[in-house]
C-alpha cells in the first residue's frame, strides 16, 4: 500500500493543491482502519475529523425509533467522508459505519482548520473542495427525493 | 393496426409489482424485433400499453415482455393467467444499435425498469461478446427488493461483465451501495474515448446519467437514450408522443443524446 504522502497528490480531491499546500494537508492526516460494523463516528460526537476512504464500505446512516436504521448513502474506495468539521458547531449530524472491514485516511479537522485560518489561499483551495463534495451530495439526494423508481415515477406513456 | 392474438404460454413475478409474461402466437410467425423496440401490449377489453420487449432477439422462443403494474391496462396484464390471449402490435420504434460498439467498450446505465428494455442489448453484446472490449452494467434501483433480473445479473457477471450496483434505500442487512445510479459512472472502468452508452430509465435519471457520461469524456453522439412519451398508434400518425420535431413512436424511442440532450428537460417540449 502506498504511503499517505503518495497516496494523497494523486487523489481528485487534492488534486492541484500544490506541494507546500498538500504537505501541510499531509501533516494533519494518518492512516486508520474500521472493523465490520465499526463506527467511524457517531451522530452528536465533535465532528473533528474527515476521512478519504481507501478500501471497503462505509454506510451514513441515521436511526429513527419507528423506522430503525436507513442507510442514506454509501461511501467506497476514494469517496470523501464528511464535512461538518468545516461547518459549526462542528458535530457529526448522522452515524458513519463500516458495511465492511475499511481503510482510511483521516484528517485532522482542528488542525486543519487552524492552518487554513493561517493560510487564507489553502483554506479557500480545500473549502472550494469541500463544496464540490456536499454539492454533489445534495444534488444526489434532491434527486433521490424524486423516487424516481417509485410509483410515483413510473411514466405511464412509457416503452417500459 | 389490428392487435395479433399472443397466447400467454409463460409467466414470471420479478418483484413485487413487476412481473415478465411470455408470448407465443396463437398462428403465423414468430415476432421478430431488435433490442430496443416496443410493442403495443393489449388487454382485450381494457386497453392498450407500449411496453418494451425483455427477452433476447436473437434466440427463438416466446416473446417476452416486462412489465411494471402502475395502471389499469398494467393491471389486467398483470392478472392474466397462462392460457389467456393478449394482443400485441409491432414491433414498433429504433433500436438500440449495439453493433456500433464493436471494438469499442460498452457501457448500460439503467435505472429501475429501465434495466428491461437494455436486456435484449446486453444479451446481444454477450452473445457476440468477442466483438466488444470491456462490457459494464450500471444498474440503480429503488431498493433490494425491486433488483430485476437477478439469475441473469450473476450470469452476466460470469460472463465477464462487469457489473455495479446501487440502490436509492437500502436496510442496514444491504452490504452493497446506497446512492444515485450516477455515481456509478466515475467508478466503472471503461475508456470513455472508446465508449458507446446505453442509457434508459426515467428521464431525470437519464439527463443525469448522460451529464455525467460526458463529465466522463464520452461524446454524447456516443450515449444512446430511451425516451418516454404517450405513445398510442405507434405509427407516427396520432401524434402522441410529438417532442418538438421528433415523434417518438418512430423517430425513437432509442435515439442518440446529442440529438436530444437540448430538448431535454424544456418544459415547452
Amino acid at each position: 500500500m502506498r504511503t499517505i504522502e503518495q497516496y494523497l497528490p494523486d487523489h481528485p480531491f487534492f488534486a492541484g493543491l500544490g506541494a507546500d499546500a498538500m504537505s501541510l494537508v499531509g501533516g494533519c492526516a494518518a492512516n486508520v482502519s474500521f472493523a465490520a460494523d465499526e463506527f467511524l463516528f457517531r451522530e452528536g460526537e465533535p465532528a473533528d475529523r474527515f476521512f478519504v476512504i481507501r478500501r471497503g464500505r462505509v454506510a451514513i446512516e441515521v436511526h429513527a425509533p419507528a423506522a430503525g436504521t436507513v442507510v442514506l448513502d454509501t461511501a467506497d474506495a476514494g469517496d470523501i467522508v464528511g464535512w461538518s468539521w468545516l461547518v459549526p458547531p462542528y458535530r457529526w449530524l448522522f452515524d458513519a459505519r463500516a458495511v465492511e472491514a475499511t481503510g482510511a485516511v483521516t484528517f485532522d479537522g482542528r488542525c486543519l482548520r487552524d492552518k487554513c485560518e493561517e493560510d487564507p489561499r489553502m483554506g479557500y483551495e480545500l473549502t472550494r473542495r469541500v463544496i464540490q463534495v456536499m454539492s454533489d451530495r445534495l444534488v444526489a439526494s434532491r434527486v433521490r427525493l424524486l423516487d424516481l423508481y417509485g410509483a410515483a415515477g413510473a411514466g405511464h406513456a412509457a416503452p417500459r | 393496426m389490428v392487435p395479433r392474438p399472443f397466447r400467454l404460454v409463460g409467466r414470471r413475478q420479478d418483484t413485487t409489482d413487476t412481473f415478465t409474461v411470455l408470448l407465443e402466437p396463437t398462428e403465423g410467425d414468430p415476432l421478430g424485433f431488435v433490442p430496443g423496440q416496443f410493442t403495443m401490449l393489449s388487454a382485450f377489453g381494457v386497453g392498450e400499453v407500449p411496453v418494451s420487449v425483455s427477452g433476447a432477439a436473437h434466440v427463438a422462443g416466446p416473446l417476452q415482455h416486462t412489465v411494471r403494474d402502475v395502471g389499469a391496462v398494467t393491471h389486467a396484464l398483470s392478472r392474466a393467467s397462462v392460457g389467456d390471449v393478449l394482443g400485441v402490435r409491432g414491433p414498433y420504434g429504433t433500436g438500440w444499435d449495439v453493433a456500433h460498439g464493436h471494438g469499442k467498450d460498452v457501457v448500460f446505465v439503467a435505472g429501475g425498469i429501465g434495466l428491461a428494455p437494455l436486456r435484449p442489448a446486453v444479451l446481444e453484446v454477450l452473445s457476440h461478446r468477442d466483438r466488444y472490449r470491456r462490457v459494464v452494467v450500471l444498474y440503480g434501483t429503488r431498493s433490494p427488493d425491486d433488483l430485476l433480473f437477478a439469475d441473469s445479473l450473476a450470469d452476466w457477471q460470469g460472463q465477464g461483465v462487469e457489473l455495479l450496483v446501487t440502490v436509492d434505500y437500502g436496510p442496514p442487512s444491504w452490504a452493497g451501495r446506497v446512492g444515485l445510479v450516477t455515481t456509478l459512472i466515475p467508478r466503472a472502468g471503461f475508456d470513455p474515448k472508446y465508449t458507446l452508452a446505453f442509457v434508459c430509465g426515467p428521464e431525470v435519471m437519464m439527463r443525469r446519467s448522460a451529464m455525467a457520461l460526458v463529465e466522463r469524456g464520452v461524446t454524447p453522439d456516443s450515449i444512446r437514450v430511451s425516451l418516454e412519451r404517450n405513445m398510442r398508434c405507434g405509427v407516427g400518425l396520432c401524434g402522441h408522443c410529438q417532442f418538438r420535431e421528433l415523434f417518438i413512436c418512430v423517430d425513437g424511442p432509442v435515439l442518440s443524446y446529442a440529438r436530444v440532450a437540448g430538448l431535454l428537460g424544456y418544459r415547452e417540449v
